[in-house]
């Protein structure tokens, strides 16, 4: 069960600086551990992260194994326009989710 | 250099009288009587945390088990068993109707004949109603319905039934806590009633208030029952843990409840 919990400011002003926080869950597995018969556990992670606003991509992270599970990103951002804040998160597996938020600016 | 260090520490002319220090020092600590925590005194862990775990806690975005609470809501709705029946057909709105359900278990069950936990009464009802088998202990299933349901009763005070046919399981409990055990010979008391606020290997003892679970433990990266806690202490004491279930967990659960009462439930709590 992925799943992702997504803040994002309902309102802003134009121009002002937000915070956006994402947290995802996520067991991402290393690949460096075995298992208890010594079976070396494969790779499972997010391996990208992105964010785009009205499209346009403001916000991008690579992921890398050392990363513990359920990965949290927080960033910031600038308030330009009314619309969609939309995320996205790929990984090991094909592993695929997305997610949304609508911001309103004056 | 360390080893040097290391060296004057076993062969050098104070090490005797260290050593008979530490020891007399470790006797003292251990030989102190167990004495119940004053209700003004009590705190939960959440105290004993440092600035960031607590931010991370108290943002609900941020709170890695509010990923398990949102997987017990859509449990809680869907249909499942023999009986096709989602617990919400026959409770409702769980914010309702399970407010404080949390804040009251351990309760005693009158067919069992015994006390049962949340996780239990999660699949006792399964079975009894939903025809379903039961969830397996640490399961993702029943830590997310688990983390739900206790997630209904947050900031409500811990407030353990006051049912005579516990007195005997709380005895028990007490008894467990407070007896030696392991090849350490410690008790839980020796830490969590007698040392709590000092520190054990560079982080602080806490006082062991279970009001945070299932609690999303950053060791774990994951979130975890009171029974896989207890079953950390246990062998952190190299004594034999119990298996998932035992009476024996339920017991301890159903004291610690009662030494917690007063405290604010914070399901899903984080823990270092």
């Amino acid at each position: 069960m992925a799943r992702a919990l997504i803040k994002v400011p309902p309102k802003a002003k134009r121009g002002e600086v937000i915070e956006i926080k994402t947290l995802i869950s996520h067991i991402m597995e290393t690949g460096f551990r075995r298992d208890n018969v010594g079976k070396p556990i494969p790779r499972n992670i997010i391996t990208q992260f992105t964010c785009t606003y009205n499209g346009e991509e403001v916000f991008r992270a690579d992921l890398h194994p050392a990363i513990a599970a359920n990965p949290f990103i927080s960033f910031f951002t600038v308030a330009t326009e009314s619309g969609t804040i939309a995320f996205e998160w790929t990984g090991d597996n094909g592993f695929q989710e997305t997610g949304s938020a609508k911001i309103s600016v004056e | 250099m360390r080893h040097v260090w290391r060296r004057w520490l076993l062969d050098g002319p104070l090490s005797r009288a260290i050593t008979a220090q530490i020891f007399i020092a470790l006797v003292a600590l251990l030989t102190l009587s167990a004495a119940d925590i004053p209700p003004d005194q009590r705190r939960s862990g959440y105290a004993d945390l440092g600035t960031e775990t607590k931010a991370m806690e108290d943002d609900d975005t941020a709170n890695p088990g509010m990923l398990w609470v949102l997987d017990g809501e859509a449990l809680w709705n869907a249909k499942t068993g023999s009986a096709n029946k989602s617990c919400a057909d026959c409770h409702g709105d769980a914010a309702q109707s399970m407010r404080g359900v949390a804040a009251r278990y351990p309760a005693f069950d009158a067919k069992e004949n015994r006390p049962v936990d949340l996780e239990e009464r999660i699949n006792l009802e399964r079975r009894d109603r939903l025809k379903a088998p039961p969830l397996p202990f640490e399961s993702r299933d029943l830590l997310a319905l688990s983390a739900y349901i206790a997630n209904q009763s947050r900031g409500l005070a811990v407030a353990p039934p006051d049912d005579p046919r516990l007195k005997p399981f709380i005895a028990q409990g007490r008894a467990l806590f407070e007896a030696r055990q392991g090849q350490i010979d410690m008790s839980c008391a020796q830490c969590h009633d007698d040392n709590w606020g000092k520190k054990l290997a560079g982080n602080i003892v806490p006082q062991g208030q279970p009001t945070g679970y299932p609690v999303y433990r950053l060791e774990w990266q994951s979130l975890g029952s009171l029974q896989r806690r207890l079953r950390n202490c246990i062998i952190g004491m190299r004594a034999e843990p119990y298996a998932y279930g035992s009476p024996e967990y339920v017991a301890l659960e159903t004291f610690l409840m009662q030494r917690a009462a007063g405290l604010k439930i914070e399901t899903p709590g984080v823990r270092p």
